[in-house]
């Protein structure tokens, strides 16, 4: 069967649909009437700069602010609504590290699989399975505080697809890490959505993350300044890449490839 | 990729909810989390237990000339000042105790690790009684530590009142332990542990009959006799006493039961996304 295209959503739910979402810190808007959706198996980018509302988009998502305007879906399951259903079809890589340093990598995922009713035995034959695709099953036992940065995400990584989630997010996964790393981590994300067919809603502000069959959802101020297949938004907007699109969008006036600044 | 292999990853008919084994998989998950977390800070049950025995070492010592403890329920006879204060100690273990865990709630939904739990897809009330009564626990634990050391100090209450104290215990922790995590969704920022000290955890002690019966605070000043009684760690403390003894204070049990339901329901509430503090707040981790 061919790709799923973006946005054609037939027979399946989209793995992720946002519409007209708002959200308020007190007075100050942070996100401003944001919808667009993620088909299923699709590596889509969520592009913006730092205070764009990515991080705000991610906590929404994830449930852990209420979503009074508007309504979010995770493969057709409202967040509010039914979260439990929405939640455990969802793997969450936060951009904060959220590893207990005290306790082993064993004891991190162990404890992850049981938020998810997963009982040891099979817990303990996917962290396994999951490690040894990363290489990092010799460090089972170490302490979590004894990894560097880039194993660190590795490791919130398995522990986010320990429960098989369809839906993946990463919120800013690749940010502190040496370019060795991003690269690795890029790719092995990649390789899940070809081999494995899960989504990935990856939030960053690195240009360079971004290939051009990606899904781009560009988030400036708050709000969605386009959304679509990376080649056609370049197309649209008669740029030479991805980079000269966003600028011409948000309005930024200087794009390098390592990241963006206003 | 293949439409099929999406419908691999989670089948169109997979299960609703969680099994009740699922839901003892995630409560012995927190449990375990919190032991393996109290293990690894052995700073953290030394001071624990320092703190009651330097109460009943030396402050007892030295009051028990000028305090004299006439006969009130439930002792039967005079008894020694130190044996009068365990109970307000094992209440005072239970108080740091639930405010530790308070702060260690702060400091965990800062670093995102509160983030983990509420991400997982049991209800909410679940995921939080679950870790209210990991830290429960680990108290009532650290309370027969104390209770153990105290012993040898000639504090000896009836075997029996080992056993009894148990439910005591852990409605009362229970109570400090929600009334923690109300303060930990409540408070936007906990400065330090030093602010939690200052303004709950000294005035409840004080005020309570943990250190002097409640008849001599009446003596002396009927308006702080009033807040003694409006204060709920003292029937967390007289339950303590009580039970110690083999007696259950009915009154006591019912403003315990009573204020745990009321503030466990307050944090719960705070927790919900979709009535609590959390959304309001941009400074839940990363930036905006």
């Amino acid at each position: 069967m061919q790709h799923v295209k973006a946005n054609d959503g037939v027979g399946l739910p989209a793995a992720l649909e946002v519409s007209g979402v708002s959200h308020f810190y007190g007075e100050k808007r942070a996100l401003a009437d944001v919808s667009f959706s993620v088909a299923p198996g699709r590596f889509a980018v969520l592009l913006g700069l730092n205070g764009a509302g990515k991080t705000t988009l991610f906590s929404l998502i994830s449930n852990l602010y209420d979503t009074p305007h508007g309504t979010i879906r995770i493969f057709g399951h409202d967040v509010s609504r039914e979260p439990g259903e929405a939640l455990r079809r969802l793997g969450i890589v936060f951009q904060a590290r959220t590893l207990d340093l005290d306790l082993s990598v064993d004891q991190n995922l162990s404890y992850h699989a049981s938020l998810h009713g997963i009982g040891r035995a099979e817990a303990l034959s996917r962290i396994k399975s999951l490690l040894a695709q990363t290489g990092m099953i010799d460090r089972l036992h170490d302490k979590a505080r004894s990894l560097s940065g880039g194993q660190m995400r590795r490791i919130e990584i398995a522990r986010a697809l320990l429960h098989r989630p369809p839906l993946l997010l990463l919120d800013e996964p690749t940010v502190g890490l040496d370019i060795q790393s991003r690269a690795e981590i890029l790719a092995t994300i990649r390789e899940l959505v070809r081999t494995e067919g899960i989504s990935v809603f990856w939030a960053t502000h690195l240009i360079d993350e971004v290939e051009d069959s990606d899904h781009v959802v560009i988030l400036d101020k708050g709000r969605v300044l386009t959304d679509g297949r990376v080649d056609e938004v370049v197309r649209g907007c008669g740029a030479a890449n991805i980079s000269g699109a966003f600028a011409m969008l948000s309005g930024v006036a200087s794009v390098s490839a390592g990241g963006m600044h206003r | 990729m293949t439409m099929q292999s999406v419908t691999d990853v989670i089948p169109a008919n997979a299960q609703r909810g969680f099994r009740v084994g699922q839901y003892f998989v995630c409560l012995k998950g927190i449990l375990f989390r919190e032991g393996l977390r109290f293990l690894n800070q052995r700073e953290r049950f030394v001071s624990s237990l320092v703190r009651p025995l330097l109460w009943l070492f030396v402050f007892a010592a030295g009051f028990r000339q000028v305090l004299g403890v006439s006969i009130i329920p439930p002792y039967k006879t005079y008894v020694m000042y130190e044996v009068y204060i365990t109970p307000g100690l094992c209440g005072m273990i239970l108080l740091f105790s639930g405010m530790q865990s308070s702060l260690s709630m702060v400091y965990d939904r800062e670093m995102g690790n509160m983030r983990t739990l509420l991400v997982s897809p049991f209800p909410r009330w679940f995921l939080l009684s679950s870790k209210l009564l990991a830290g429960v626990t680990v108290s009532t634990m650290q309370v027969y530590a104390f209770l153990a050391v105290a012993w040898f100090w000639d504090v000896r209450p009836p075997w029996t009142g080992y056993l009894l104290i148990l439910p005591a215990l852990f409605l009362s922790g229970l109570m400090l332990c929600s009334l923690g995590l109300l303060l930990s969704s409540v408070i936007k920022q906990l400065e330090n542990f030093a602010g939690i000290m200052n303004f709950v955890i000294f005035p409840m002690y004080f005020a309570s009959p943990a250190l002097y019966p409640l008849w001599r605070i009446q003596e002396s000043s009927p308006l702080l006799h009033k807040i003694c009684l409006a204060n709920p760690f003292t029937y967390a403390v007289e339950l303590i006493r009580f039970a110690l003894y083999g007696q259950l204070d009915w009154g006591s049990l019912a403003v315990v039961v009573t204020v745990t339901m009321l503030f466990l329901g307050g944090a719960i509430l705070a927790y919900d996304p979709s009535k609590g503090l959390l959304g309001r707040r941009p400074d839940t981790g990363g930036n905006a």
